[in-house]
């Protein structure tokens, strides 16, 4: 999808916080109803997003004015598998904007009584929200609600599909700590196969002139990844080799079971990150980790306890950019 | 009704007589046993006088052998919310398909003689086209009894198949072969290993990566073919090979007819033209068994035909509910429905493209299948049944499944502009469809 990217000044970005609301309101709106996945997201807009982030993480301090942002607009959050950060993130991020935020209980709503995903839609059009937050099984299913609702959808992760504000606020972070998004060497390790995460981020990153590398037991890193232009790389070392950042998918133990790979403890001695592991990247290299972690498994405890990783950073940055993705599907010019 | 009805100056396509020319042709309708109208081909000839005839002006039109569908699913008995006898052969017709076969995996199966009776008996009263059914090889399509072949055989089945749920049981399958021989009629396999395409909704491979959905392999198609083709070269059944996708399963099935298996498969029309790109943006409607693969294979299926290792061009309508296709991709029903769209495909987006010859295309809709079931169709020659569609080439059309006459609005070519369309279908003499003015002289 192409998108209309002229006129979008940098400038006034800079000016909102001190200019409060006003500043904020001269931003330039997305041209785009929802938020579904990176992939349709052009590199200008991914840096718009962190642009305003960066205003918003500025501003927070002002409480006042940032209520006053989406004040009068309504946030639902449907999710239909569980999820603690995304969701309480996203909880925060409309309240501190004033938005009034119902988070919706899918297991007890009329979807355990059987409803369809089409009339769940219809309903939640029917009820007349701003925008709604969806997690759900199924790869697609923010794309098929958001035909249905005149509100802005946000795909707060769908199946094997993507995550598309969990990218944004580690683009943000990767930003924020090496002060730019091209030139890096990223190193993403573990399960690509199955992770929204990981094809988020490489569609986000593809955009940027960036190394990806990508590294997980073969049965969990099908081939046709390097058709995404990204490397293949069969030994972690060959993968973290000079790295600026080594992003950590969590592996999910139940892969297991269904026989994708043998054990944890193979899984953490061949693609388990250390601290000893950490010195073949570069020397200011950072670990990343969408969490929630495996200690132990695919990152060392220590790791992830070092000045070398930034998870906690990525939670926090989380809030800032989903207030700017809402204030940009909604509230923006 | 006049009892001769004259088909006039049209350009006949019939690949039995080798015959692509100007010509008219000429069918005498005579009352048979009871009521029933029998309509057969007196001559084919240039200026043919038939004063008393009603005329056809077949101008600018082709005048080929009634379709013959080897592969249709009318949901008839058990879901005829999805689609009835009536409903899909009213389709068929309009399609320009004059002979269908229906796959037995309703509800419940149509596994015994009583079933084909019921099947025969329906078609006989609601019918457009001539229907004739396909008995499932085990009992409850459950692959643990072997259903009464003989019996259906007796009954009226011209063919047996696993459709819809695909033997996994290399020593069922087999026997399932080797049993069919009692009646020397084909065996229709769909060929997918369950074990390789499990939980898959889609090719696997960029696309599926990209949409995060789970992949079938086309492993999962061509290790069930090898498979397929080895028992039907040690029993020496004649095995029908059902809608092939994948570009490797030409060359399988090519190895197979030259190592001297009696063996035969069909493509369809969604599998000639779409790839698995069609499915970006989680378009249900294109969410078909087996799935839409590349390109490359798409190309390979095309050779495939040309070259004369894929016999049959099948639609596999597969009518559904809306509600079964609104949903998640993960959740939606297979299948597309494929009657009233496959004429204006192949000769749209392959005939007048220079991908097929129409001759071929023709031979592969009507003569090929015919001769497979061995029956009474795919011919235009003097005593054949009148079963003849009159299609006009050049006419364009947008699809609008609003106008389709199945019930199943779940096509993969909604929106498409198609060229090429059946306008009369004659079957067994009585015009069964028609969107062209007629006149008596």
């Amino acid at each position: 999808m192409s998108l209309s990217t002229q006129g979008v000044n940098h400038a006034p970005y800079t000016m909102a916080v001190s200019a409060g609301l006003d500043g904020l309101r001269q931003i330039k709106k997305l041209e785009r109803k929802d938020l579904l996945g990176m992939h349709d997201l052009s590199s200008e807009e991914v840096e718009l997003i962190l642009d305003v982030a960066d205003c918003m993480k500025g501003a927070m301090s002002n409480a006042n004015v940032l209520s006053e942002c989406l004040r009068g607009k309504s946030l639902a959050t449907a999710f239909y598998e569980p999820s603690t950060r995304t969701r309480t993130s996203f909880e925060r991020a409309g309240k501190a904007l004033g938005m009034s935020v119902t988070n919706l209980q899918i297991d007890v709503s009329s979807v355990a009584k059987g409803e369809s995903l089409k009339d769940t839609a219809l309903t939640l059009q029917s009820v007349g929200y701003d925008a709604i937050v969806i997690r759900h099984w199924a790869s697609g299913a923010p794309h098929f609600i958001a035909k249905y609702v005149s509100a802005s959808v946000i795909n707060a992760g769908d199946g094997m599909h993507e995550h598309p504000t969990q990218a944004l606020l580690d683009l943000y972070t990767m930003r924020k700590v090496k002060g730019r998004l091209h030139g890096l060497k990223i190193a993403i390790i573990g399960d690509i196969l199955h992770s929204r995460v990981a094809r988020s981020i490489i569609f986000a990153l593809s955009k940027f002139n960036s190394e990806l590398v990508v590294c997980g037991p073969p049965t969990m890193l099908p081939r046709a990844f390097s058709e995404f232009g990204v490397k293949v790389a069969k030994r972690i070392e060959e993968a973290i080799e000079g790295a600026d950042i080594i992003y950590m998918l969590r592996i999910q133990l139940e892969r297991q079971r269904v026989g994708l790979f043998p054990s944890i403890g193979e899984y953490a001695k061949l693609y388990g990150m250390t601290l000893e592991r950490v010195r073949l990247a570069s020397e200011d290299a950072i670990v990343m980790h969408p969490g929630p972690m495996n200690r132990g498994v695919e990152i060392a405890s220590d790791l992830a306890d070092s000045e070398k990783a930034r998870i906690l950073d990525q939670v926090t940055n989380g809030v800032a950019v989903r207030m700017a993705v809402l204030w940009l599907l909604l509230g923006s010019q | 009704m006049s009892r001769r009805l004259l088909l006039k100056n049209g350009t006949v396509v019939d690949p039995s007589q080798n015959l692509t020319a100007k010509r008219d042709v000429l069918i005498e309708r005579n009352i048979g046993h009871g009521t029933r109208v029998i309509g057969k081909i007196v001559a084919v000839a240039e200026n043919i006088v038939a004063e008393d005839a009603e005329v056809i002006d077949c101008t600018g039109k082709l005048v080929v052998p009634g379709l013959v569908d080897m592969h249709v699913h009318f949901r008839e008995p058990g879901e005829e919310h999805k689609e009835t006898i009536a409903t899909g052969s009213a389709a068929a017709v309009a399609g320009g398909f004059t002979t269908v076969c229906c796959m037995p995996n309703t509800i419940p199966p149509i596994d015994s003689p009583l079933g084909i009776g019921y099947i025969l008996w329906k078609a006989q009263n609601e019918s457009k086209c001539r229907i004739l059914p396909v008995g499932a090889v085990s009992i409850g399509l459950k692959h643990e009894m072997l259903s009464e072949m003989g019996k259906m055989c007796e009954e009226g089945a011209v063919a047996f198949s696993d459709d819809g749920a695909p033997i996994q049981n290399a020593g069922f399958l087999r026997k399932v072969l080797e049993y069919a021989k009692i009646c020397d009629l084909p065996v229709m396999l769909h060929c997918e290993d369950k074990s390789l395409t499990e939980g898959g909704v889609m090719n696997s491979g960029r696309v599926a990566l990209s949409l995060g959905l789970r992949g079938m392999p086309p492993e999962g198609e061509t290790i069930a073919i090898f498979r397929a083709v080895e028992l039907a070269i040690t029993t020496g059944t004649r095995v029908h090979i059902q809608h092939i996708s994948v570009g490797r399963s030409v060359e399988l099935i090519r190895m197979a007819k030259e190592m001297g298996a009696k063996v035969s498969c069909e493509v369809t029309p969604h599998h000639l033209v779409l790839t698995e790109e069609a499915v970006e943006d989680y378009n249900t409607f294109c969410k078909v068994n087996p799935p839409l693969r590349t390109r490359e294979d798409v190309e390979m299926l095309i050779e495939g035909l040309n070259g004369g290792v894929i016999d049959v061009i099948a639609t596999d309508h597969a009518p559904h509910a809306i509600e079964d296709k609104e949903v998640e991709f993960e959740k939606a029903a297979f299948g597309t429905v494929g009657l009233e769209t496959a004429v204006g495909v192949i000769i749209g987006e392959l005939v007048m493209k220079g991908k097929l010859r129409l001759e071929r295309a023709i031979e592969c809709m009507s003569t090929s299948p015919a001769k497979i079931l061995s029956i009474d169709a795919g011919t235009l020659k003097v005593g054949a049944s009148a079963d003849v569609t009159i299609i006009d080439p050049n006419l364009e059309y947008i699809v609008e499944p609003s106008e389709f006459k199945s019930k199943g609005k779940n096509s993969a070519f909604i929106g498409w502009k198609l060229r090429g369309k059946a306008i009369i279908t004659i079957v067994n003499g009585e015009i069964a469809y028609c969107e062209m003015k007629r006149g008596e002289s």
